[in-house]
């Protein structure tokens, strides 16, 4: 077999922007049909699950007040998580930074001489690198989730966060396996490709010398991790090496075990329409002396990476109730057209635009706050309310301004004096009514005459027809009928 | 929820800058409408555009300044009618956010009480009866994304014209999804923009309908300016025009 180069990482597009990379993806005609296909079907069944919305309110004002509860009191919780964990005989790390993490995490694996890991799903080692980073210092980590262990094969990046895969279709995936998996003829049969790789999954189970995975959530107050999925696979991580790792944000706490319900049904339902996974996992602690099975030793290595910053200012923090269920990115218009890679970034879609430009700076990500249309549609299926178009327009006012008391990284680093130039003028006309009489004539007057290739009007016109302003305004009209008498 | 007032004597008629300068009828359609129901409707001169521009882009002290400048403009405690679901969410869900801290915070709170959209408050405080002297028609409905998710407006629009016994209503296979407009994202991201109102044009044309009919000249100004470049013959317009017309007054 050739098993999926555990080093390989994608290179991003290169290109510098999001609307550069949007043109590229727009241009492939393929990749917009399945997205739009995935999504309608995710959309659907996410609507069939929630379709008594008093129920749905009520459930998601819980999820929301349980999220909000416990990042209120996150410091607390996760002292009480790490000593209830320790208590259970889970070894707790501590890693500010990506690069800490990866640090302890490799440290952990060479002092018990790992060659090999096997992966559950996990978006926290995405963030990380930690694939990458493993594959510098030898040691070969395997996505086991199907979806992750295509796009491993592939030598890509996930373009979804529930979903990693969901932009190849089966015929893509015929053809990767047929390349790279040996005496794999082409089929697009697919259970003959999910068995294919299930076979050649669970000689590597066997192999591994560890296993990793992420965590949905920690429970404060018994120190349990909990871990969901359809495959089985994340279960085979964590039982079946005689080591476990998991790595989780900081923010994935919560209270107590009663929180948990609630949240799961919150986030299946959104996620992929399903009541429930097929597995729910409550890991607890390693193997106890009389148990049959699970492993020696287990670490959880709890990831700040900015979380404490993002906590640290009231409004952002509401990011950080985020559960990780994609409902955003699947309700979200432009992330239907361009699909997961145009947005460079671990976490795409809405919960990605302001995740994204909040952990790497404004300078490096802020355009991504300008990636969307307002519509409000990821706020409103969102199952823990994050109001995510008003964190966008919060970063998109600190991507242009430099103000010196952001909590954010790069404040003003979009900054353009061009744009600055453009809103003093707009708030000039429009915030004195002599004025915007005299423009608003003026515009009416040469208004038509404007060529369609001044630079907006020719983005404007190129898909469409050129508004034509019309002979008198609504403003004149309304003097003339009388409606201006008060 | 917004709470039902009594019907007024006296209301306001706020009429949105694009409107204003590209589609007056409209907004004489929505006074014409009101004025019919027995309402005095004054439109004050001194009013522009509710803002929302500058605060989706982060441009908060212009959006404020603006913001201001209209709530200066209707001092007097009649309800404010809004022929746009976004410019009536911008003016009814965000001043609070905008104000926050002012010395006028509770002048702008007052005001955005007063904010409500054309549709429903025809339907919901002046319940309007509508006698329909047009042809037969086919007629879809495009929602903005602001009227739905901020004004809570759905059901109004297609209540009206379900009122015009010669109309067929068709809705939309996703009525809920945005057209692209999105105001500065049309020109910030272009691309995308133009794929979202090729679907939106799609979705309308699937629909079999004669013409479609919106709330929003925002919307309106993207997909009728989308239908015309590509060649697709169906009339696009404000829906107070379109039941004013069907009303037999033009205004
Ligand atoms: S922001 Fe909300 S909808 Fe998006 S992934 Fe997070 S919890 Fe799900």
């Amino acid at each position: 077999m050739n098993a999926p180069d555990p080093a390989a990482t994608t290179a991003s597009p290169p290109h510098a922007s999001f609307a550069a990379r949007a043109h590229v993806a727009l241009a492939d005609d393929g990749l917009r049909r399945k997205f739009r296909r995935a999504m309608d079907g995710l959309m659907t069944k996410r609507a069939a699950q929630f379709a008594d919305t008093e129920a749905w309110a009520s459930l998601r004002a819980r999820g929301a007040a349980i999220r909000r509860r416990a990042l209120a009191r996150l410091p607390e919780l996760l002292e009480q998580l790490e000593a209830n964990c320790r208590k259970n005989g889970i070894t707790v790390h501590w890693a500010e930074t990506s690069a800490e993490a990866d640090g302890i995490i490799e440290g952990i694996l060479t002092r018990h001489g790992v060659r090999t890991i096997i992966k559950g799903k996990s978006m926290v080692s995405e963030e990380i690198h930690l694939n990458h980073f493993l594959g510098e210092h030898g040691i070969g980590a395997i996505e086991s989730d199907l979806g992750e262990f295509v796009i491993q094969l592939a030598k890509e990046t996930p373009s979804h966060i529930i979903m990693p895969c969901i932009h190849k279709s089966k015929e893509d995936v015929a053809s990767l396996f047929e390349a790279k998996i040996d005496g794999q003829p082409y089929t697009e049969d697919v259970d003959v490709l999910t068995a294919t790789a299930r076979r050649v999954l669970r000689e590597q189970f066997a192999a591994a010398d560890a296993g990793l995975s992420g965590v949905n959530f920690a429970v404060a107050e018994t120190g349990t991790l909990c871990l969901v999925e359809n495959e089985g696979n994340g279960r085979l991580s964590t039982t079946l090496p005689p080591l476990h790792v998991a790595v989780m944000g900081i923010e994935k706490v919560v209270e107590q075990l009663e929180d948990v319900p609630p949240l799961l049904s919150l986030l299946t339902r959104s996620a992929t329409g399903q009541t429930i996974t097929t597995y729910v996992n409550f890991i607890s602690g390693p193997r106890k002396t009389d148990e049959q099975d699970g492993p020696r030793e287990v670490h959880l290595v709890l990831l700040d990476n900015g979380r404490s910053r993002i906590h640290g200012d009231l409004q952002l923090r509401e990011t950080l109730a985020c559960i990780r269920c994609g409902a955003c990115m699947n309700h979200c218009p432009v992330y239907t057209r361009v699909g997961g890679h145009a947005y460079d970034a671990v976490y795409p879609g809405p919960i990605g635009k302001i995740l994204t430009p909040q952990i790497e700076g404004l300078g490096k990500a802020g355009d991504l706050a300008h990636a969307s249309s307002l519509c409000g549609a990821c706020g409103e299926v969102c199952p823990v309310a994050i109001p995510i178009p008003d964190l966008l327009v919060r970063l998109r006012r600190e991507a242009s301004h430099a103000i010196p008391s952001s909590s954010v990284m790069g404040a003003g680093a979009q900054h353009s004096a061009v744009e600055d130039w453009i809103w003093r003028g707009w708030r000039w006309m429009y915030a004195t009514p002599l004025f915007y009489r005299l423009a608003t004539r003026m515009l009416r007057l040469i208004g038509n005459r404007l060529p369609a290739s001044l630079p907006m009007l020719r983005d404007w016109t190129r898909v469409r027809a050129k508004p034509q302003f019309a002979p008198r305004s609504l403003h004149d009209l309304a003097r003339d009928r009388g409606y201006h008498d008060e | 929820m917004i709470a039902v007032p009594e019907k007024p004597k006296t209301v306001y008629f706020f009429g949105t800058c694009l409107i204003d300068l590209f589609y007056p009828s409209a907004g004489l359609a929505g006074m014409e409408l009101l004025r019919r129901e027995g309402l005095r409707v004054v439109f004050p001169p001194n009013q522009s555009c509710c803002g929302q521009p500058a605060r989706n882009c982060g441009f908060r002290e212009e959006a404020r300044a603006v913001a201001r400048r209209q709530i200066r403009s209707f001092p007097n405690p009649w309800p404010i009618v809004v022929p746009s679901g976004s410019c009536a969410g911008m003016m009814r869900e965000h001043y609070a956010e905008l104000f926050a801290g002012e010395p006028d915070a509770d002048e702008a709170a007052a005001f955005s009480e007063r904010v409500y959209e054309l549709t429903w408050f025809l339907v919901h405080v002046c319940k309007v009866k509508l006698v329909d002297r047009g042809e037969p028609v086919t007629v879809t409905f495009h929602g903005s994304c602001h009227s739905q998710r901020e004004m809570g407006v759905r059901d109004e629009p297609k209540a009206l014209l379900r009122e015009l016994d010669q109309v067929t209503f068709v809705d939309l296979q996703r009525p809920a999804e945005c057209c692209g407009f999105g105001g500065t994202f049309s020109v910030r991201l272009p691309e995308i923009s133009a794929a979202m109102v090729a679907d939106k044009v799609a979705d309308i044309e699937t629909s079999g309908a004669d013409e479609v009919v919106s709330g929003d000249c925002g919307c309106l100004m993207n997909i009728a300016g989308a239908m015309e470049k590509a060649g697709v013959s169906i009339r696009a317009r404000h829906i107070a025009e379109f039941i004013l017309e069907r009303c037999h007054e033009r205004a």
